[in-house]
Order: C-alpha cells, then sequence, then structure tokens
C-alpha cells in the first residue's frame, strides 16, 4: 500500500531510461512516451483520489526507522501538484510531436523530458530536505539538457547563465542543510518540525530560514533573484518553455510553502515579513518587465514572475485563507502557464516572429487560437470564472484580513496591469489588418491548439468547479496552519 | 579541528565566488568546483569530526562518528562531479558556436 507513493516517481524514470536505450526509433520512443504520460496521469489521479479520501500515504525507503531513512510523504498537497505537474505534461507531450524538430527529437528530448518529470514529481512527493535537494538536482540537470537542446546559439549564450545560477543556489543549499543538521540534527522534515521548537535556538535558526529562503527564490523566480528567468526560458523551443514556466519555478514555490508552513514559523515577526516584502516587489517588478517588450514569449515569460509574487503573498499572509488561496493559485498557474506558452507558440509560428509589432490579423485565419488565447488571457488576469479569480480572491482577501492593506492594493493593480500586458498581445497580434508577410508552408498551427484547449478546460473546471475543489484545498490549507496532521503521520509507527 | 575545517570551507567559499565573478568560463567552472567542495568539506564538519571510529551504530558500539554527513557528501559529491562534467562539455560547444569564451561577450539583445 505504501509503495504506492513512489510510483509517480518511478514510472517517469523507468519510461525515460528505456527511451534512452529506444533512441533510434522515433515513432515508437512517440508512442511510448503518449502511452505512459496516459498511464502516469490515470495512476497519480488514482493515488491522489485514494490520498484525498484515506490521508496520506507514507514510503519509509528501504524499511529504515523514520528519522533515519528517507521518507515519501504523499500527503493531498502534494498529491494535487503531481496531478497538476502530468496534466501539463501530458498536454508538452502531444505539443511536442507537433512543434519540435526531428533533430530535436531524436537527441534525447523525450528521455530527458521524462527525467524532469520524475524530478518534480520527487520534489512534490519527498519528505526529507537532503532528499529535496536530491530531487532538484534531477530536475536541474534534466533542465540543463532540456534548455541546450538544438544548440543555438543564444542558446548555449543564455543556458549558461542559467546553470551557472542554479548550481551557486544548489550549492547554497547543501551548505544550508548542513548548518541546519549541525543545529537541530536531522533532515528530516517532519522531525524538524518538531525540534526547531524545542531547541531554543531562535537566531541561527532565522539565518537558516533565511538562507533557504535565498535558495528557493532563485529557484522560484523571487525579487531581487529573478534576473536569470525572463531571457533563459524564452530561447528554448516552445514546448521546454512551457514546461519550465509551468514546473520549475513552482517546485521551488512549493519548496517555500512546505518549508515556511511546516518548519520555519516560529518566527514569523521576521521570515514572514520578509516574505511579505519581497512578495510586494516581486509583483511591481515581474509586471513592469512584462510591460516593457514587445515580444510575446517574452511578455508571458515576465508574467511567471508577478505569480509567484502572489503565491508569496499568500504564504507571507499566513493565513488558512490565505494559504488556500496560494496552493488554488499553484495548481491553476501551472495550468495556465503551459497553456499559454503553447498558444504564444503557435502565434510566432504562424506569423514568424515573436515581435509584437510586426503582428497582426492572426484572428481572421486563426479563430480559434485567438479566442483560446482570449480565454487564457481572462484566466491569467484573474477574471470570473476562471480558475485565477479564486486563487487571487483568497489570497487578497486573506491579505486584507489580516491587515495588509498595501499589499492587498498592490495586488489588485498588479492584476490589471497583467491584464493589459496579455490582452495587449490580444490586440496587436490578433486584431487588426493582417500583415502576412509570412510563408503559408502546410498549417503551422494545426495540432498545437488541442494541448492549450485541453489545459484550458481544466482552467474552467478549476474556475466553475471551485465547490469541488476548494474543500479539498481548505483541509490543506488548514492542515498547514496547524502540520500536526503531517507530522503524526510521518512520525508514528 | 572543526574550526580549521570551517575556516578552510570558508576559503574555498571565497576562492569559488571569485572565480565565479570572474570573464573567463573556465575559470567560472573552476570556481563552481571550489565551490562545491567547499560546501563538501562544510558537510564532513557539521557531524563532528572524530577520527578512528566506525559510522555505525551497532549493539555494543558506544564510540562511533554521525553516519549520515558522510552519506549526504557522498551524494553531493557525484551530483557536482556530474554537473561539472556537463558544464566543461557545454562550455567547450559555447566557445564553439560562440566563438568567444568571454562572458562580456555572451550577452546581447538579439532576440528583442
Amino acid at each position: 500500500m505504501s509503495n504506492l507513493a513512489i510510483l509517480p516517481i518511478l514510472l517517469p524514470l523507468l519510461t525515460g531510461i528505456i527511451l534512452v536505450f529506444l533512441n533510434k526509433r522515433l515513432p515508437l520512443v512517440r508512442l511510448i512516451t503518449r502511452i505512459m504520460v496516459l498511464v502516469n496521469l490515470a495512476v497519480v489521479s488514482i493515488i491522489a483520489f485514494n490520498v484525498i479520501q484515506n490521508g496520506t500515504i507514507v514510503l519509509k525507503a528501504g524499511d529504515w526507522t523514520v528519522p533515519y531513512g528517507i521518507v515519501l510523504v504523499a500527503d493531498p498537497l502534494a498529491m494535487l501538484l503531481v496531478v497538476t505537474a502530468n496534466l501539463i505534461s501530458v498536454a508538452c507531450a502531444f505539443y511536442a510531436f507537433k512543434s519540435l524538430d526531428e533533430h530535436r527529437e531524436r537527441y534525447y528530448f523525450y528521455p530527458l523530458f521524462q527525467l524532469l518529470i520524475a524530478g518534480v514529481s520527487g520534489a512534490f512527493l519527498t519528505g526529507d530536505l537532503f532528499n529535496l535537494f536530491v530531487f532538484f538536482e534531477v530536475l536541474l540537470i534534466a533542465s540543463y539538457g532540456l534548455i541546450v537542446l538544438g544548440g543555438t546559439k543564444e542558446q548555449f549564450r543564455e543556458s549558461f547563465k542559467y546553470i551557472i545560477i542554479n548550481l551557486f543556489s544548489s550549492m547554497l543549499f547543501v551548505t544550508t542543510v548542513s548548518f541546519l543538521y549541525a543545529v537541530v540534527g536531522t533532515v528530516n522534515m517532519a522531525q524538524l518540525a518538531e525540534r526547531v521548537g524545542e531547541v531554543q535556538q531562535d537566531g541561527v535558526l532565522t539565518t537558516i530560514a533565511i538562507l533557504l529562503l535565498i535558495v528557493f527564490a532563485t529557484k522560484g523566480a523571487l525579487f531581487p533573484l529573478y534576473f536569470w528567468l525572463p531571457k533563459s526560458y524564452t530561447v528554448p523551443p516552445t514546448v521546454i518553455s512551457a514546461l519550465f514556466g509551468a514546473l520549475l519555478t513552482k517546485v521551488g514555490v512549493y519548496s517555500i510553502l512546505r518549508v515556511f508552513s511546516l518548519i520555519f514559523v516560529y518566527n514569523l515577526s521576521v521570515t514572514h515579513q520578509i516574505l511579505l516584502i519581497l512578495a510586494g516587489f516581486t509583483l511591481v517588478f515581474g509586471v513592469i518587465g512584462a510591460l516593457s517588450t514587445n515580444n510575446v514569449q517574452l511578455i508571458i515569460a515576465y508574467n511567471i514572475i508577478p505569480a509567484v509574487g502572489y503565491m508569496i503573498l499568500g504564504i507571507g499572509v499566513f493565513s488558512a485563507t490565505a494559504l488556500a488561496g496560494t496552493v488554488y493559485y499553484l495548481l491553476h498557474d501551472m495550468i495556465i502557464k503551459a497553456a499559454l506558452f503553447f498558444l504564444v507558440g503557435a502565434m510566432v509560428a504562424y506569423s514568424g516572429t515573436s515581435d509584437l509589432r510586426k503582428m497582426g490579423g492572426i484572428i481572421k485565419n486563426q479563430p480559434l487560437l485567438g479566442w483560446l488565447f482570449f480565454i487564457a488571457a481572462l484566466a491569467l488576469a484573474g477574471l470570473p470564472p476562471f480558475s485565477g479569480f479564486i486563487g487571487k480572491l483568497l489570497i487578497l482577501r486573506g491579505a486584507f484580513e489580516e491587515g495588509h492593506y498595501v499589499l492587498g492594493v498592490i495586488g489588485l493593480v498588479t492584476s490589471l496591469l497583467i491584464l493589459l500586458s496579455v490582452i495587449r498581445i490580444f490586440i496587436n497580434g490578433f486584431w487588426g489588418e493582417p500583415k502576412s508577410e509570412y510563408v503559408s508552408n502546410g498549417n503551422p498551427v494545426q495540432g498545437k491548439i488541442l494541448p492549450a484547449a485541453f489545459l484550458l478546460v481544466f482552467t474552467v473546471l478549476l474556475g466553475l468547479g471551485a465547490e469541488f475543489v476548494y474543500p479539498t484545498v481548505q483541509t490543506i490549507a488548514d492542515q498547514m496552519i496547524d502540520p500536526i496532521n503531517y507530522i503524526d503521520s510521518v512520525m508514528k509507527e | 579541528m572543526e574550526i580549521i575545517m570551517s575556516i578552510l570551507a570558508g576559503m574555498l567559499f571565497t576562492a569559488g565566488v571569485y572565480m565565479i565573478l570572474q570573464k573567463q568560463i573556465l575559470k567560472i567552472i573552476i570556481g563552481t568546483a571550489l565551490l562545491s567542495h567547499g560546501a563538501h568539506l562544510f558537510i564532513i564538519t557539521m557531524g563532528k569530526l572524530n577520527r578512528g571510529k566506525p559510522p555505525i551504530l551497532s549493539e555494543g558500539v558506544t564510540n562511533y562518528v554521525d553516519p549520515l554527513p558522510q552519506a549526504l557528501i557522498l551524494t553531493s559529491i557525484v551530483i557536482s562531479f556530474g554537473v561539472t562534467s556537463f558544464l566543461l562539455v557545454l562550455a567547450y560547444r559555447t566557445y564553439q558556436t560562440n566563438g568567444t569564451d568571454n562572458m562580456e561577450k555572451l550577452r546581447g539583445n538579439e532576440n528583442e
């Protein structure tokens, strides 16, 4: 029974390894990928359903007793995120067939893609801080491979910076974990949560908390450590940008959420105050970036940053409402970012340029693409009835309830500016006279709309079906405020 | 002993950070290697340095070294080894494709 917890990691890992050996036979690789992403989605959905119904599944790797071995904790939060990550992986797998050139497909795109999913699932599921580092490395190394795939000049230029920054923050992560081990004597998250209150070392622990925040802020693109993100996310092909934009930064946000709701909750006036301030700056600077450019891919990449700001705001406010909002927004943002990258990728493929000033009138020939983009834009900005609305509503309500009026207002204004930044794409790109300088070779958009539509269905479902999802999310948030449930399920037996 | 090791780790960090801030790609890679050495040294120091004792807790053995940092450091060494070798290949390809190994010249806005 408890072995179920490792399946979301094991399936993509094994698939990835098998695909490496089948590399020469591309049709077979495509077929296996297609089947395995669907199988994986089905499996994680069943596990998630099981977890939400019957409670957390804990796997003790190698059957070591709890504080000594590695534990995998499939709690409702982790499983919801794993399911969402697998939704993205299904959409990306089907988008990849249509959008990648064969050269890139042959050079191990599919194995790296599967390993990335394995790393992301692992990072969500692990209950051990050092193991979190290991899964971070798994997903980062896969992402290093993906970001240089194809080997164009720009890719090499930007990916080198991406790798150095991530490497630096990983080393800081290891160092911080060893600091924490020296102070508290464990790396198991549940035991950390128990002991941090007992050891009476507030000063050192707060320092360690801030060091960890720096690490996760680099991975999650928080102000002022987001500078590496926009460019390195726009140089690889669309499907890889979508994967990165949807999953990688969210893993960083998830880690902040986990660590600052479970472990470092004893000095809220310092740690969570810092989170609030950073959230405010992240919101403002991210959206300014999104408004500052005419490159459509860059606009979407910049829009990742204010979304991270919202989630960090929810964590900083640290009330049940705001945390529920954060979880909701996390689910929403993974889906909508992938969908937006897909749609913008289709726009770029259609018009042959990523410069907004050279686009126009796409809706005349591609009405479906246009309207899907319109829906995605509204969902991103958080208009009802789409999923973004619920998350933002809860986060901002939490902020106002706890008296963070300035941040609440910043959040509202940012929301409007986000709408402006994406509607600008809609108005300039889809309306107006068609500037059809592109050479029509077949239909470049064909097959790219379906994965985006697939994801947008879930955006609408998350928005309209909030009544079904919200109770689960609220339970998760309540358990985060009072993590006794998580600790008990890991530490007992 | 722990103090000396901590200072040594600190020196490695300093040198690593200095090297990362250089312009030449190869120097940056050496910097990351130094940095990871510093981090590894630091992990082993954090578990207390006891010489000549086994990292095993079994019945009857009261004198033992904390085995966990040793497990952590091993994992971390393997990872940083892999990443460093990847970086070296990447640096070579970056140099070949872009025709320079100077980070100052590796910035630009051609895509905008």
